[in-house]
């Protein structure tokens, strides 16, 4: 009916805060990777680059659900914009489908989400672990 | 089937766009992020109408089935179309100023 929009409502969130971390201008660590013998200077990267991961999953999912709800005739271009807004009974629906497909929704981007952060910091550590032995 | 059609076009983006790393010239990212992203909340809608459903799931009319594969279809050449827009404002190799400026000799 309409779970796209707890998505999408989190999607706007992550991105104001993204924008609000990229404006502090917070510079990259910069380390050094022993690659075959030779040292090389790389920037790690920034949270607010991983940050961006979350939100092109969850602008992206909820672009491509917006336009299934769009099928379904479940949004519509005029006021309301969702079919089942009109009526109180639907609306009581749509606000529980909400509550409960929406809502895992964006919890399962985000537990996702973590994941790739974890698995990336794991590989970032790994990376750095020969040339902390060797120093 | 709408999310089977969306994960295998997640599938093949992805494979694409790790072909195409690290240059990344063909901005493939934008499709991998938009078809894992809608793959993942179908995966969300699929448990939830599975535990409403049961077996009955996985034997859907044939003209629902019919239905959720055109919209599958249809959701895998919107994300196409959204990636070529981006594709072409960003224009990483310079084809579209190229064509727009003519170079004077």
């Amino acid at each position: 009916m309409a779970c796209f929009l707890v998505p999408a409502t989190e999607a706007i969130v992550a991105t104001v805060i993204r924008k609000a971390m990229e404006a502090k201008g917070v510079k990259p660590e910069k380390v050094k990777l022993n690659r075959d013998g030779r040292i090389e200077t790389a920037e790690k990267l920034p949270f607010t680059h991983k940050l961006k991961w979350l939100t092109n999953l969850l602008w992206g999912g909820s672009a491509l659900l917006a336009f299934e709800h769009v099928w379904h005739g479940e949004v519509v271009p005029w006021f309301p914009f969702l079919t089942a807004a009109a009526d109180p009974a639907d609306a009581a629906e749509m606000l529980h489908e909400m509550s409960t497909v929406g809502v895992t929704m964006a919890v399962l981007i985000t537990v996702v989400w973590l994941g790739m952060v974890a698995v990336s910091g794991a590989l970032e550590n790994r990376a750095l672990k020969p040339q902390a032995a060797k120093n | 089937m709408t999310l089977l059609v969306t994960v295998f076009a997640a599938i093949v983006a992805t494979v694409k766009w790790y072909k195409d790393a690290p240059k990344g010239e063909m901005k493939l990212g934008i499709l991998c992020w938009m078809y894992w992203g809608a793959s993942i909340m179908w995966l969300v809608d699929a448990v939830f109408e599975y535990a409403e459903l049961k077996a009955e799931y996985f034997t859907p009319a044939p003209a629902d089935m019919l239905n959720d594969l055109f919209l599958g279809l249809s959701v895998v050449a919107l994300g196409l179309i959204i990636w070529l827009v981006r594709l072409l404002v960003a224009d990483p190799r310079g084809v579209v100023r190229g064509a727009l400026f003519q170079r004077k000799a």
